[in-house]
């Protein structure tokens, strides 16, 4: 017998995933997964699943799940956080859904300072209806609905979504991080356990941004698409930690 | 003993009573009185109140309580209501119970916020997308409004849908002595909800299903849970009786001024009866089933342009006239105005 | 037997606690009671009112537009607004202190209660309210003074101070 040196985490189902060749929701999902069974929460804690490409979260990881309606989702995580706080509660929303239809629930439950986590992977594009425009697409990425690139004087420069949730007051942890490449990866899966410590330790509101890539809606190959991310989207979504209440308070 | 409460005062109470751990709501009147009294008496006995950003929020913020299966409940009024239809629709989709209150106002759009029943099709026949029903209950006093909020838990949680108990802004704001009864809701089972597991399989609330085959069966199922609510779960006043030459059809506030025309209908030699239906929906149809051969007309009264109308004459299947009258807009008919109406009715004029 | 009230004054004059009050009184007597208040933007600031009807029978609609039996105005566009629908034979009773012309009707009762000078006088305008409620117990049968002492109990019962006040109110204005 050999020694076991890697395998899939506890926290993920045996479902194959339905995501795309060189889509990075996979290695999220799994970083995810390994900081709830790291923490020891997997049991106790609860998905809300968004729409968009991981509307069928609940099928890959292992933990109980509710689905919500399009942007809702940390309304649904602060009902089901509010009448049960011994859940360990994160949604897991792209920037279609956070960012556009559900910015009002996301802003909120941040001024709450409501208790839970929330994963919020930017890949700049509406993958699961087909690559629309986001808020988050960057100027001249073309898109099927902005098919000549986007133009400021009509849709505006892209949202910079950490740099607005680290303004809210009673938002606790704010951080970018990308899924781009391994060291970027590593950081990932940090923000992502530290995001879900604060929530065991009743801290309030933590959110991870991940840039993430799309390389289908992108018309891409994957290689491209994490190249994307380097050179493209991260000189305009600057990593790191925009608020980290921790560190100030201690 | 009886208290002298408003409507919607009472129905808090009534909310708490039963048990009720969590309100998720947002200000808009003639509801006001509702987040304000469960602020405080949630604080009190140790539930959860939360005042949301909108209606939208509220209703999914209710939709996850409920799915970590809470005993939850929501309010709003008209336009408010419209807001969450997104979110009844995924509960209904998602089996979860709540309770939802409307306290109507009048309509269309911002319109104006004195009683009204013109949310009588939003009520009952959905807003929201998809195959779905929800038990709707008409109270029209503050006695059976607090009633009802605690039969309509246990209609929630028995047949795992939501459940509307409909006002209007005339029920909510006035005072009524009221008696509590100790509600007596059975524990139902919600094995099925979210939360910490302690080793048992995983749990799924969710109303996504890209399998046409299995969402058919599903939506079917859910059917048949509504077939036993209309069984069941149906109700209505009548006081229809050999004799009666009219039939006068209205719910809540309405059917409060319909007892007073008819009293005054009796007066002038004109026997009439009232039909009350007390659930929108199911809808009361074996009420108009095998009326007395005396009644030559039913006339069916509402503070609308005429909704419930359309549910009678399905009921009523063309045996008889169905004649609505109708005022709107905050404008409430008095009972000698009904009466007359009722008369040039029966007299043919 | 069904008494329909209307209470109507500025906004804070009380009157809507007025009618509670008669209200409560008459449901501890165990009649059939509603209470209905006007609501919405005239509320803030402008006049309240409120309808309330007492029956020994169940009652319909609680609105009181017309066929009122008892008006208790506290101010002259009460009288305005809701004098001309006191039935014949109904009764009137008006806070003579800011109603000064008199009640253009000869047939209804009237009683005159100076309810914001006795309340200024006993140190506190908020129980103008309060003294109103005399003309019910001097031009009324509806309920007797124990009655009201019953009901104010209810309310004020663990504050003897604004008991007392409230009762040495309802005394001057008989």
């Amino acid at each position: 017998m050999g020694k076991v040196v890697y395998e899939k985490s506890a926290g993920l189902t045996d479902s194959p995933m339905s995501y795309c060749p060189g889509c990075l929701h996979g290695t999220i999902h799994k970083l995810v997964a390994e900081s709830l069974v790291e923490l020891g929460v997997l049991d106790r804690s609860v998905l809300v699943a968004s729409v968009g490409c991981s509307v069928v979260a609940y099928q890959f990881y292992n933990c109980d799940a509710v689905q919500a309606a399009h942007g809702r989702a940390p309304a649904v995580a602060t009902g089901i956080k509010r009448v049960s706080p011994e859940s360990i509660v994160f949604t897991y929303q792209g920037d279609g859904d956070l960012a556009a239809i559900g910015t009002s629930e996301i802003i909120h439950a941040a001024h709450r300072g409501e208790n839970i986590t929330v994963i919020f992977v930017n890949n700049a594009i509406y993958g699961m209806t087909g690559g629309q425009m986001a808020p988050t697409t960057l100027i001249t990425q073309k898109t099927s609905t902005s098919p000549k690139g986007r133009v400021e004087n009509q849709a505006g420069l892209p949202m910079k979504v950490s740099e607005m949730m680290a303004q809210i007051p009673s938002s606790y942890y704010i951080e970018r991080v990308s899924a781009h490449n391994v060291p970027n990866i590593l950081k990932t899966k940090k923000a992502i356990t530290k995001a879900f410590r604060n929530q065991i330790d009743g801290k309030g509101f933590s959110m991870v941004e991940i840039l993430s890539t799309c390389p289908i809606g992108w018309h891409v190959t994957p290689v491209e698409a994490t190249k994307f991310v380097e050179s493209a989207m991260v000189p305009y979504f600057p990593l790191g930690v925009y608020k980290d209440e921790g560190e100030v308070r201690s | 003993m009886k208290i002298l409460m408003k409507g919607n005062e009472a129905i808090c109470e009534a909310a708490i009573r039963a048990g009720c751990v969590g309100f998720f709501g947002y200000p808009i009147t003639p509801q006001n009185e509702v987040p304000e009294y469960m602020s405080t008496k949630m604080a009190e006995s140790g539930g959860t109140f939360v005042q949301a950003e909108s209606e939208v929020a509220a209703i999914n913020m209710v939709y996850g309580a409920s799915a970590a299966g809470a005993r939850v409940m929501t309010s709003s009024s008209s336009p408010g209501i419209a807001l969450k239809q997104e979110g009844i629709s995924y509960l209904a989709a998602a089996d979860l119970p709540c309770l939802i209150v409307s306290v109507s106002r009048s309509g269309p759009g911002l319109a104006g916020i004195l009683p009204s029943q013109s949310d009588y099709f939003q009520a009952t026949k959905g807003g929201g997308n998809g195959d779905y029903y929800m038990p709707v209950f008409a109270p029209n006093s503050v006695q059976e409004a607090t009633d009802f909020v605690q039969k309509s838990f246990e209609v929630a949680e028995r047949y795992r849908t939501p459940v509307m108990v409909l006002i209007d802004g005339l029920l909510g704001q006035m005072m009524e002595p009221v008696e509590f009864s100790a509600p007596n809701i059975p524990q139902f089972d919600k094995s099925w909800a979210v939360g910490p597991r302690n080793g048992r399989e995983r749990n799924i609330r969710n109303s996504l299903d890209l399998s046409p085959e299995s969402l058919e069966q599903t939506n079917i199922r859910r059917f048949k849970r509504y077939d036993e609510i209309i069984a069941n779960e149906t109700r209505v006043e009548s006081t229809v009786q050999d004799g009666d030459e009219v039939v006068v059809v209205a719910y809540g506030t309405s059917a409060r001024i319909a007892v007073n025309a008819i009293e005054e209908l009796g007066a002038a030699g004109i026997k009439a009866g009232l039909i009350r239906p007390i659930t929108l929906w199911p809808f009361p149809n074996a009420a108009f089933q095998n009326l007395p051969a005396s009644v030559k007309h039913v006339v069916v009264v509402e503070l609308s342009q005429g909704q419930m109308v359309f549910d009678v004459k399905l009921a009523v299947a063309g045996k008889l006239p169905v004649h609505f009258y109708g005022r709107n807009g905050g404008m409430i008919f008095e009972s000698p105005e009904i009466a007359r109406e009722v008369t040039k009715i029966v007299r043919g004029e | 037997m069904t008494t329909r009230m209307v209470f109507s004054g500025f906004g804070g004059q009380g009157v809507l606690t007025l009618g509670q009050i008669i209200a409560t009184i008459a449901m501890n007597k165990g009649k059939e009671v509603t209470w209905m208040p006007s609501y919405g933007p005239e509320m803030r600031g402008g006049t309240a009112n409120c309808a309330v009807i007492i029956s020994d029978s169940s009652i319909g609609s609680p609105q009181v537009i017309t066929n009122i039996d008892v008006l208790c105005a506290l101010n002259m566009p009460s009288i305005d607004k809701f004098l001309p629908k006191v039935n014949p034979g109904g009764l009137v009773i008006y806070n003579s202190s800011i109603i000064t012309e008199a009640i253009a009707r000869d047939d209804v009762r009237t009683v005159a209660i100076d309810a914001t000078n006795i309340a200024l006088n006993l140190g506190e305008a908020k129980v103008q309210n309060m003294v109103m409620i005399a003309g019910f117990l001097t031009a009324s049968d509806l309920f007797t003074k124990d009655d009201v002492q019953a009901a104010l109990q209810s309310k004020f019962g663990g504050k003897p101070e604004l008991m007392a006040m409230n009762m040495a109110a309802i005394e001057k204005g008989m």
